[in-house]
């Protein structure tokens, strides 16, 4: 469609088409590749009272370190301030909330989606509505009772409740990927002497794994950017990347190595970006799946 | 399914989702209604040798504490800490209302009310932001629909890096260059030539820097699901519609608006309730000196040098609300086809 109607386009548009994307690849990415820039300059270029001329040529860089570019934010984030500690902690929470994400997510949706009672609709929609809630408002609810219990500042204690949130968006998801299966696959499954669970395991989940990536993409997303539950639930010693982050910022502003937190935030970015570059495919099924289905 | 097999299935999403979603919903509304225990005051008679004696109050520290430490959730307070000038500010708010002032005087007034200017702009931020970043997702899924195939992956790839990134670092990466020695900042600076403008000084400047934000991490969401929906405009219409005269803007305004309309509903759905929350980026730009939001309220409750929890509680209960409220056409219409479809 698209190819045949762009021959009898005028150029004017043509060239407005082109800007306007051109205009927004730059917004997307440029703020990025600035960062990812800068963080290898001193902070008197990254954030120049001069001309940000500086920032890209490196002037003061080269007058303080000698060479143009310097990794002193890296080895003072990660080295001097523990950053790999966070990054350690943070590929265990991931790790953790994706796989009991998904193995609770994949054993509901499939109920949802083959039960067909009316209870099955509520819970549904009830979930809808815990999707809604803002983080913070659970956060504020479970501090009293954790400090009580002795849970609090853990890491195990994040873990559940960083699954706990994510259960209403994987059981929408999940469901509506289950939905898509046919029912006669199991139920065939299940003529042939199989249990239910067994026709789950044995004949479902072998044909569901697209659908179990991509809502593991997206739970591993939300461990990942999590910042209400993280801050608010970790003792300092077990904090992940993003409290971590946020928590440079309160000391570094006082000791002026703000490049510490440039150099950290450009870390975290990095998995995200490779993320986005393998499985860029898997993300856009994702947002679309919920969407067209309804 | 029989009943058995589906709650065997269910049960563990049940479980953690009861035990911490539902309940801290509980929780929070206890603690709403309870504030920390008063100090402790005890009467000392203070005796001189030549003075006399005289009695004064003191306040038991030790017995505070330990009170404390008994019942951490306070003492009953009703209603109290929901009327009060953090929260929904009823008294003052009756007084702002009933002065003699201008609109613009009592609007300025309302603004200073912790509760009243968090929550001011959330709304503002959930119903700017929303519309905007569709807006701009729909117009950057158009034109990727008009460039040759090859270029769409590459720029989809850009394209889905504002969205994906942790939002308290993608405002941390906006605040940087906007900051007065950043490239933008500075930049700004030069435009308006005021060499004091800055996001700690100007309301507008941290405002519109945190709408824009707001904009440039939700279009892409809009953008995926638009561009996802136009591929499924049929294409007969889309000719038909070419041969009765329609022109571009026709065509877009009656064939593919109308067609993408039911996508639209629900990517505005889902970005009110994601903006709603609104909070990262207030701590990343350092913005709660002009803007503040509701989320943000809560987390400065419970990080304070003393944990109000009460006061947390409270903000809490009006935010589920508030979710609630916003939620509330979309449960009626389920609601209704739901009754509909079982009668």
């Amino acid at each position: 469609m698209s190819e045949a109607m762009a021959h009898k386009r005028p150029t004017l548009l043509n060239a407005f088409i082109y800007g306007f994307i051109v205009l927004w690849l730059v917004l997307a990415a440029v703020p990025f590749l600035w960062t990812v820039w800068g963080s290898f300059k001193v902070e008197a270029d990254f954030f120049s009272r001069e001309s940000w001329w500086n920032a890209i040529f490196g002037t003061a860089t080269i007058r303080e370190t000698g060479a143009a570019f310097t990794g002193d934010g890296y080895y003072g984030a990660w080295i001097t301030r523990d950053f790999w500690k966070a990054a350690f902690n943070t590929i265990i929470v991931t790790i953790c909330v994706t796989s009991i994400s998904l193995t609770l997510g994949t054993l509901g949706g499939y109920a949802l989606a083959r039960s067909g009672k009316n209870y099955a609709f509520w819970i549904l929609i009830a979930a809808l509505v815990f999707r809604a809630m803002p983080h913070i408002t659970l956060v504020s609810g479970y501090l009293l009772p954790f400090f009580q219990l002795n849970i609090w500042g853990v890491l195990p204690t994040s873990i559940i409740v960083l699954v706990a949130i994510n259960q209403p968006f994987t059981l929408w998801m999940l469901h509506s990927f289950f939905l898509s299966i046919p029912k006669d696959l199991d139920e065939s499954a299940m003529v042939d002497g199989c249990t239910r669970f067994q026709a789950f395991r044995l004949v479902i989940m072998p044909v569901m794994w697209p659908g179990v990536v991509t809502t593991g993409l997206f739970s591993f997303l939300l461990g990942y950017n999590d910042f209400a539950v993280t801050a608010m639930l970790l003792s300092a010693d077990n904090q992940t990347m993003v409290p971590k982050i946020s928590s440079f910022l309160g000391s570094i502003q006082e000791t002026g190595n703000v490049m510490f937190a440039v150099a950290a935030v450009v870390s975290a970015t990095v998995p995200l970006f490779i993320l986005v570059l393998f499985f860029q495919r898997q993300i856009v099924s994702g947002l679309t799946a919920g969407a067209v289905k309804g | 399914m029989p009943n058995k097999t589906f709650f065997a299935f269910i049960l563990p999403s049940l479980i953690a989702m009861v035990l911490f979603i539902a309940l801290p919903i509980v929780s929070v509304v206890v603690q709403s209604l309870h504030v920390s225990h008063e100090q402790i005051l005890v009467e000392v008679e203070n005796c001189q040798p030549f003075g006399g004696c005289s009695t004064e109050l003191r306040v038991d520290t030790a017995a505070t504490a330990a009170l404390r430490e008994e019942q951490p959730l306070g003492r009953f307070n009703g209603l109290g800490t929901y009327v009060n000038r953090a929260h929904l500010a009823t008294s003052e708010l009756g007084v702002i209302l009933s002065s003699e002032r201008s609109i613009g005087e009592k609007w300025a007034q309302i603004l200073n009310l912790p509760f009243y200017k968090a929550l001011i702009f959330t709304l503002v931020y959930c119903f700017v932001v929303t519309p905007l970043a569709m807006a701009l997702g729909f117009t950057i899924a158009l034109a990727v629909n008009a460039l040759p195939k090859v270029t769409k992956g590459p720029i989809i790839f850009f394209s889905l890096l504002p969205m994906i990134i942790t939002p308290l670092i993608g405002s941390l990466i906006l605040y940087w260059m906007l900051s007065p020695n950043g490239i933008l900042g500075a930049t700004i600076q030069h435009i308006f030539n005021d060499p004091t403008l800055s996001l700690r000084a100007s309301p507008a400047l941290t405002w519109g820097a945190l709408l824009t934000y707001g904009v440039w991490t939700n279009a892409p969401f809009s953008f995926v699901v638009f561009y996802a929906g136009l591929q499924t405009v049929p294409g007969d219409t889309l000719e038909s519609a070419m041969i009765d005269g329609a022109s571009r803007w026709e065509r877009i305004r009656y064939v593919i608006i109308p067609h993408l309309a039911p996508l639209a509903t629900f990517v505005a759905l889902v970005q009110l309730m994601d903006n709603f929350r609104v909070f990262e980026p207030i701590v990343g730009f350092s913005a709660e000196a002009n803007a503040t939001s509701l989320s943000w309220l809560i987390y400065n409750d419970l990080t304070g040098d003393s944990q109000q929890f009460g006061s947390a509680g409270a903000t809490s209960v009006l935010t589920i609300l508030g979710v609630v409220i916003l939620l509330s056409p979309v449960l009626l219409r389920t609601w209704r086809e739901f009754k509909h479809k079982a009668v």
